[in-house]
């Protein structure tokens, strides 16, 4: 299953180190990453496939929202298809 | 891949403009629960919705932490109750209410809705006991919703209900008193009630439907005040198109959460109701959006004009983007529940006679109004019978939610808490409507009924 990864927050040494290895421990492929600094605002889009995940999405989406609330970030993981439903005809 | 800006915008929708699914709610056929026992009767009612609703709320969380999106109720509504109970021997229904109530529970929604009497030609005995048991019903239980359906465009008004409705709020507020008439706040009075509706205390499940559906309500002035703020000062054409794409994106969120929850319930999907829902919470009111389009307070000249515009322009900006419309499809203008209509009532901007002007043109009627603890049965029975005209009138529902709050009077205001909120509380006429209730009957159905 494909899902969206978003981090927003204020931009501070290693958000993207710590965001790649969670998913990492849990064997989360990321197939794509975007990520700008809008006034030391820090956005990262990721696209990532949980196919071989060792966990279920719902656990995986609280773990790195916790993770998030630990470095003062949002996190959100959801599945892609909201997105799509939105924009995509 | 979806682009970046794309995903913002739903993720700040959700973040900062409070989009969510208002509700995912089920409805239940309990036509096979009759039984001439009502305690069997009582005990097949249970049964049924507790297996039925088994997995409702767990499924709707795990779509909530997928999805990411805020799923804010579930919820269960069911055959209207008169129907069931009526095969019945006993002298109230209230018991029927309770077992609702623990079913209700069990399945841990937040309401369930249909204890309920169509009775727009006429009343059945069952009918007429189901009505005298409402105002006991929804003190002793805590979330059961009741509506009633006084009038039809086919079938014209039935005075005499509207007049039992009248003196049945009474009760139910006295019935209620310490709680500053909550009762009320459950009990919706129709013209034209809809068999889908999943939005409460309205919802009931028709007997055109089939044995269990899946219904969502979705929600989201707050996206839409949003992004008409992009738009300030444009003509009403561009203000038109914004709300109709906004709609869309709404939509395709409830018709996907639809979808999931059908699938995985394995129960049908029935309709997506596409209606903005405010709650009490700032950035989330439907008034808001009206004085977004140029009006200094919500109820002023123009107003009428602007939820007439806003209401089209969702209807069709949603239509296209689920496979089945229903319910009641537009913007609510419940004032208790919207921080904006609050406000603008207590400016003085907000009174009776606007709102009621504004029903016409929106998708449902006077709703989470509170009046004076001493207004008379026959006063809100004419306010019912008026509200209940326009619906008859337009072919459209019309609904009545008005709560005459025990030792209040104007100025005052009664506190709900919750999505129910706070009403300030308004004044009716003084002027007494006694004599025209009192004439009973029906009135008959409108040239419009004749279409065949």
């Amino acid at each position: 299953m494909r899902a969206i990864v978003t981090v927003l927050g204020k931009d501070r040494v290693g958000i993207m180190s710590a965001v790649c290895s969670l998913l990492a421990s849990h064997n989360v492929n990321i197939l794509d990453i975007s990520q700008t600094i809008l006034q030391e605002y820090f956005t990262m889009v990721m696209l990532v496939d949980t196919a071989g995940s060792d966990v279920p999405f719902a656990d995986l989406a609280a773990l790195l929202e916790q993770a998030g609330r630990e470095r003062d970030l949002s996190i959100r993981a959801q599945r892609e298809d909201i997105f799509n439903a939105m924009h995509r005809i | 891949m979806i682009n970046q800006n794309e995903i913002l915008q739903t993720v700040h929708m959700i973040d900062q403009q409070h989009l969510d699914i208002r509700t995912i709610t089920m409805g239940i056929s309990l036509l096979d629960c009759a039984d001439p026992d009502p305690k069997a009767a009582c005990s097949k009612i249970y049964e049924k919705i507790a297996t039925k609703a088994e997995n409702l709320v767990s499924t709707g969380e795990a779509i909530e932490r997928e999805l990411g999106i805020p799923i804010v109720n579930k919820r269960i509504s069911v055959t209207p109750m008169a129907l069931v109970a009526g095969a019945s021997r006993c002298g109230s229904y209230v018991p029927f209410a309770q077992t609702m109530d623990r079913a209700a529970q069990a399945a841990g929604v937040n309401f369930i809705g249909g204890f309920s009497a169509l009775v727009h030609k006429g009343a059945t005995p069952a009918d007429n006991l189901l009505i005298e048991s409402i105002p006991e019903a929804l003190a002793v239980t805590q979330l059961v919703c009741s509506c009633v359906n006084v009038g039809s465009t086919r079938a014209g008004i039935n005075m005499d209900a509207v007049a039992q409705m009248g003196r049945t709020i009474k009760a139910a507020a006295q019935r209620t008193a310490a709680q500053g008439g909550f009762g009320c706040a459950k009990l919706v009075v129709f013209c034209n009630a809809v068999e889908d509706n999943p939005f409460m205390a309205g919802a009931f499940h028709g007997v055109g439907e089939p044995e269990c559906i899946i219904n969502v309500g979705v929600s989201g002035p707050g996206v839409v005040h949003h992004a008409l703020q992009s738009v300030k000062g444009a003509p009403f054409d561009v203000v038109a198109e914004t709300v109709k794409k906004t709609a869309f994106r709404i939509t395709r969120m409830g018709q996907l959460v639809a979808q999931e929850a059908s699938r995985r319930l394995g129960v049908p999907f029935g309709i997506v109701d596409l209606s903005l829902a405010p709650t009490p919470a700032v950035g989330d009111s439907v008034a808001r959006i009206l004085e977004e389009m140029g009006l200094e307070a919500c109820g002023t000249h123009g107003t009428t004009a602007a939820l007439a515009l806003l209401n089209d322009a969702v209807k069709k900006g949603g239509v296209m983007a689920s496979s089945h419309v229903g319910g009641l499809s537009g913007a609510f203008i419940p004032v208790s529940e919207d921080e904006g209509m609050i406000a603008a009532a207590r400016r003085g901007a907000l009174g009776l006679d606007k709102l009621e002007a504004m029903t016409c043109v929106c998708s449902v009627g006077l709703d989470m109004i509170a009046l004076p603890g001493d207004t008379s049965a026959e006063t809100i029975a004419a306010i019912i019978a008026d509200e209940a005209a326009i619906g008859m009138v337009n072919s459209k529902t019309t609904a009545v939610r008005l709560i005459p709050a025990p030792g209040k009077k104007v100025g005052d205001t009664v506190e709900f808490g919750g999505l129910l909120g706070c009403a300030p509380v308004m004044p009716a006429h003084p002027f007494s409507s006694a004599e025209f209730i009192a004439r009973g009957g029906r009135i008959p159905a409108p040239m419009q009924s004749l279409k065949n």
